[in-house]
């Protein structure tokens, strides 16, 4: 998967994941391992209610998990203080901020918080994370604009501005891809590519755009009812696992050009 | 947080407001006395008249510093309150605080006379007041809390603080039956609201109060920034929310309750001002945010107070129909006027 020389950043060893009720315990998705390096871009696909979000707010540390460890630099997730995690892993959630009427400047450089001091003074080097990110993800000229009068594909991007400003070797994404057309989709996936060869952060996302994920991505994980597959893109299609993604009734993978198609 | 305009001409603004509107509550009042003899007593020298010199520093001033300390500290908890509950209707008033202080205070002042004798006259002091309100406030909330956690529907904290004026409203009217009238009137005139009568003693208890809550405000302001983008925002940049909400109940709890036992039940200011506030500041940033609410909370409940004088007449009116005259209005107006509060 990874040669031996490249530093694993992010890494789960056995990992079952679900949700602990009031009498049992309900496992979602269990047994899986994977371990990923720096400048990976690495796409999480699954039918829906799968578990895709809950492997993602479990690696992040807002979930428990079930089962087996995480590890973020080779060491364990829960040994980490809140703001020493966040400080490595930041997210960029579905969910709008609640506050609409923080303007994109604003937002952004919330993404310092883990950084500042007790009264969240900017330094210098925060304002220029800050004014990276933006550049980064082209919303420069955003930055003044209230977030509730963004569409949704600078929204999006103004999301992935402040995950870039809390400047963490992981990122990692919920669906960034929805409600976007296809234009906009295949921008954010491509920012996403650049971003992890430029900058050599490890980028996970969810998506439902799976044609456009096999194209771009290092990586892939394939959540079925079965089990959770983890591999390069090239070799999942070889082994004919994008078969198992769906029910077969309706629909069917070609192989040839990477895409999936409707019976009729 | 980054905030892209300086507010300092506004500060500058608002500290001028601030002062005149507080030389114009301490000047006007059912008694003329010119403004050369406000001025000469507040500044220690000579008055005209001893009886002004004792009615303005020992009615009027304390008064006014009250109507400072109440104003700010009811918009402060308003505002935690609206980051808090990420509801921007939030306010002690409707979400049943000052109901729950009521409560408190009620079960003291009308329980008082059951309990009789040595006990009752211990629990009617002024410390026991503040504990009583500050903890009948910190039960309402943490009721709210607990509701919010099971549902996130916004509606339904609004409506647990609708319910918990009936239950202080239904408490009340059982202790009522079975208290006296003395009682019963001093329970009565503590609900109408008032800034005035205070001693200079009950003015420190309330500083305090109202010091201690603003300056945890202060001190968490970061959080309050990060829960600006919701809870899981807030947790994936280290902010430990259970820690931090426990805090802001706290806080809020101390502003609102012992404000309440001081004032009575003062409506509106806790959730017109936070609004009112962002008409003018338009940063989210909650360190210059709080400050700028602190400022325009102090302001508004002095001209309130100027207005429930109504000068030059015998005649005080209730501090609380002051407050709900001027807030409803202004809530009304910024709801039709946005469609929507922004928060």
């Amino acid at each position: 998967m990874t040669s031996e020389k490249e530093h694993i950043i992010l890494k789960a060893d056995g990992l079952s994941i679900g949700y602990f009720g009031k009498k049992k315990i309900d496992v979602i998705a269990k047994e899986i391992s994977f371990n990923f390096s720096e400048g990976t871009l690495i796409s999480l696909v699954g039918a829906n209610g799968i578990g895709k979000s809950t492997l993602l707010r479990t690696l992040s540390g807002m979930q428990k998990r079930i089962e087996g460890n995480v590890f973020i630099h080779n060491k364990q997730l829960e040994t980490y203080h809140p703001i020493e995690l966040a400080t490595l892993l930041s997210v960029v959630l579905t969910e709008a901020p609640t506050s609409k009427n923080l303007s994109v400047l604003e937002f952004v450089s919330l993404g310092r918080q883990p950084h500042t001091n007790w009264m969240g003074n900017l330094s210098t080097t925060d304002r220029e994370k800050v004014v990276w990110a933006l550049t980064q993800t082209d919303t420069t000229a955003l930055k003044q604009r209230s977030c509730f009068e963004l569409s949704d594909g600078q929204m999006q991007r103004v999301a992935i501005a402040r995950a870039l400003a809390q400047d963490t070797s992981i990122i990692l994404l919920d669906e960034p891809t929805t409600h976007l057309d296809l234009y906009h989709r295949a921008n954010i996936l491509k920012l996403l590519k650049r971003l992890t060869q430029e900058t050599g952060k490890t980028v996970l996302f969810s998506t439902h755009e799976i044609d456009l994920a096999i194209q771009l991505s290092d990586q892939m994980i394939l959540m079925t009812e079965k089990e959770t597959l983890i591999d390069a893109p090239g070799q999942l299609i070889i082994k004919g696992h994008f078969n198992d993604l769906f029910p077969s009734d309706t629909i069917f993978f070609d192989s040839n050009t990477g895409r999936f198609g409707i019976k009729k | 947080m980054e905030t892209s305009r300086s507010y300092k001409g506004i500060f500058v603004l608002l500290i001028i407001l601030l002062a005149v509107a507080f030389i114009l509550n301490v000047s006007l009042g059912s008694v003329g006395i010119p403004l050369k003899d406000i001025f000469a007593s507040l500044s220690g020298g000579e008055v005209s008249k001893s009886s002004w010199d004792y009615i303005i520093i020992d009615y009027r001033l304390p008064k006014a510093i009250t109507a400072v300390l109440v104003g700010s500290g009811l918009a402060i908890s308003g505002l935690l309150m609206q980051t808090l509950f990420r509801n921007p209707l939030a306010g002690p008033f409707v979400l049943g605080l000052s109901s729950g202080a009521s409560l408190g205070v009620a079960i003291l002042i009308l329980g008082a006379g059951a309990f009789g004798g040595v006990i009752g006259g211990l629990l009617t002091s002024e410390w026991s007041l503040v504990i009583a309100s500050a903890l009948g406030s910190f039960i309402v909330l943490l009721a709210v809390l607990a509701v919010t956690l099971r549902i996130k529907d916004t509606m339904a904290i609004l409506i647990i603080g609708l319910m918990f004026g009936s239950v202080t409203a239904a408490v009340v009217a059982v202790l009522s039956y079975f208290s006296d009238a003395e009682q019963l009137q001093q329970y009565v005139f503590w609900s109408f609201g008032s800034l005035g009568n205070q001693s200079w003693n009950g003015v420190l208890i309330l500083s305090i109060c109202t010091i201690t809550g603003i300056a945890i405000s202060f001190l968490v302001s970061k959080s309050l920034n990060a829960l600006l983008l919701g809870e899981n925002y807030a947790k994936s940049m280290g902010v430990r929310i259970k820690r931090t909400t426990l805090l802001l109940i706290i806080t809020t709890s101390i502003l609102a309750g012992g404000i309440t036992a001081f004032a009575g039940p003062i409506a509106f200011i806790g959730l017109a001002v936070p609004h009112i506030t962002r008409q003018w500041i338009t940063t989210s940033n909650h360190r210059i945010f709080i400050p700028a609410v602190l400022l325009f909370g102090s302001i508004i409940m002095l001209i309130c107070d100027v207005v429930a004088q109504l000068p030059f007449s015998e005649y005080t009116l209730p501090i609380n129909a002051i407050t709900s005259l001027m807030g409803a209005p202004v809530v009304i107006w910024l709801l039709v006027r946005k469609r929507k509060l922004l928060f």
